[in-house]
């Protein structure tokens, strides 16, 4: 199972400060420990917002929005995609990375194949792979 | 938390910990059965105390230091007895090891613990069907049912070769550490076969009726996620992951909707896995970085590559293949490369050239009964528009084929081509 761990940003992260020397080889250690178990597929920080954009879909032509923005606490700063064998080692780990001060971290599985189930007949399934390859098209 | 919520949260720990716990336990008791041993106690004590306790904050030292504990008290026990009956064995040298500070595990990452656990597991004194049964039990996290399952064999049979497998080690005084860089380099192709022998029989399970087992890969994956970050050094570690990494990505797309195959050909390549793209790529690139010569696996993901970058098949380098087929079949001698290298020069020079090298191999002893050789044959024959002898090909191909979805593919290709 698949799982994606979003980090929020803070005003700091927002201000393009790195974090400590002590926080990095902290989070350095846990990536590693992630990596040595097999569990990391991929894992990545973002540049502040400031230096993003967003794009409003309203009306008839989309608005581009420049950064930076405003609630820090909907900022996803970084992420990581990890592959485990149930939600709860996917939060075993969580529980193990160097945060504090009472910050929350947010863990959502990525949807698979599998996660239809039986409810996905043979054909819904064609169909919704049909789909799929539209989007994948488009 | 309920009950089960807590014993789902345990076996979380137990999949994260069981490896590190039982490599650390073999450094100090020398030996892995008695280790197992010692760390499934551990987890019964778990399995009791943290439903009403919680789990604790450092679990796996608490696994580590209740293993040892019970190990103690138990060889007191039992020592004790021994001693009325006038025989102290082994325990008593095992009770030193247990009872004294470990401090090895102070001076050194408990990680080596696990690569050097690996290469036990994979240890050459074993059959190969013991080493993939040990591998996946003691660091894979497997239970012997699972196993069982995975393989298609009875419980009993699974349960049965990892007890030998565990004397045998013992019997053969199988040390712990690896004497040299040497030996490391030496015994490493056994590993790699090993992991990539579990992420086979998940990619093209060999008999049954499903045609791929994807939790299986998935166990082969992380195995070789493991070796590579633990020997980042070691270019056919990444270059197992990266091939592994590259086929897994099709997993997905070579399934149709009723559990049928579906070949490279006719794969929908939108519904290949693109991270595991990536991650095959940069593996690979990492790979050929640390090489000389490049090895067999790095060989064989160089070949996955050139699929994984190509829009189509008719868009593959397929020159490049057969070069790099070229220098695989230098490098094993394998008559199923040079069947694959077939493939390849099909596709970049013409049928005809394609045939010639099949025909050469129909004598090989190596592929006597291996389906795919009449397989590949119907496949060329086919595009030589020789129907006639494609479809005795393809039906050969079929009853050859212990595989049920494979043998539909096989027969339903037949089918094909015409009465």
């Amino acid at each position: 199972m698949r799982f994606m761990v979003l980090v929020p940003g803070s005003p700091e992260s927002e201000a393009g400060e790195m974090p400590s020397t002590e926080l990095l080889g902290e989070m350095t250690k846990y990536n590693e420990e992630l990596a040595k178990s097999g569990v990391m597929l991929a894992g990545e920080g973002l540049h502040p917002t400031s230096r993003g954009a967003k794009v409003r879909f309203d009306g008839s032509e989309p608005t581009v929005i420049d950064g930076p923005f405003t609630e820090a606490k909907e900022i996803v700063a970084g992420y990581w995609v990890w592959e485990c064998s149930s939600r709860e080692e996917a939060i075993e780990w969580l529980k193990r990375a160097p945060f504090g001060g009472g910050v929350e971290i947010e863990l959502r599985p990525i949807f698979e194949a599998e996660d239809f189930g039986e409810q996905l007949t043979p054909e819904l399934r064609e169909a919704n792979e049909r789909l799929r390859e539209q989007s994948a098209r488009n | 938390m309920t009950s089960s919520a807590t014993h789902r949260a345990i076996d979380a720990v137990w999949r994260i910990e069981s490896a590190r716990l039982i490599a650390g336990l073999t450094r100090i008791v020398r030996d892995v059965a008695v280790a197992e041993d010692l760390a499934q106690d551990a987890l019964v004590a778990a399995l009791e105390q943290w439903p009403e306790s919680g789990i604790p904050d450092k679990p796996g030292a608490w696994l580590m230091a209740t293993a040892k504990r019970r190990g103690i008290d138990a060889l007191r026990r039992r020592i004790a007895l021994e001693r009325k009956r006038g025989l102290i064995g082994r325990e008593l040298e095992i009770l030193q090891q247990l009872d004294q500070p470990d401090l090895a595990a102070q001076v050194e990452d408990v990680q080596d613990d696990v690569l050097r656990l690996i290469f036990m597991t994979c240890h050459p004194v074993l059959s190969r069907e013991a080493r993939v049964a040990l591998t996946l039990r003691l660091l894979g996290g497997l239970s012997t049912p699972e196993i069982a399952r995975a393989f298609l064999v009875s419980e009993g049979t699974v349960a049965q070769r990892i007890v030998r497998a565990k004397r045998t080690l013992s019997e053969a005084r199988v040390p712990f550490e690896i004497s040299s860089r040497d030996e490391l380099a030496e015994r490493l192709p056994a590993v790699l076969e090993v992991i990539y022998l579990v992420f086979n029989e998940g990619y093209v399970a060999t008999a049954g009726e499903q045609w791929t087992r994807p939790a299986l890969c998935a166990d082969a994956l992380r195995l070789g996620r493991i070796l590579a970050a633990l020997m980042p050094r070691e270019p056919e570690a990444h270059g197992l992951l990266a091939l592994m990494e590259l086929q897994a990505s099709r997993l997905q797309a070579r399934v149709g909707p009723r559990g049928e195959p579906v070949l490279l050909a006719d794969q929908d390549r939108a519904r290949w896995d693109h991270l595991l793209v990536q991650r095959g790529l940069a593996g690979l690139r990492r790979a050929e970085d640390l090489s000389g010569a490049l090895g067999p696996y790095t060989l064989q993901a160089a070949i996955a590559a050139c699929h994984a970058r190509a829009r189509s098949v008719e868009e593959t380098a397929w020159p490049r293949v057969v070069a790099l087929y070229d220098g695989l079949a230098a490098l094993t001698g394998s008559p199923v490369v040079e069947l694959n290298r077939a493939v390849a020069v099909t596709m970049a020079f013409g049928p005809e050239a394609g045939l010639e090298l099949v025909d050469s191999l129909a004598d090989e002893p190596a592929l006597r009964g291996y389906h795919l050789l009449p397989g590949v044959r119907g496949d060329i024959l086919v595009r030589l528009g020789r129907l006639v002898e494609a479809r005795e090909e393809f039906a050969r191909a079929a009853d050859l084929c212990d595989n049920e979805r494979e043998r539909e593919l096989l027969l339903s290709r037949a089918l094909a081509c015409g009465a």
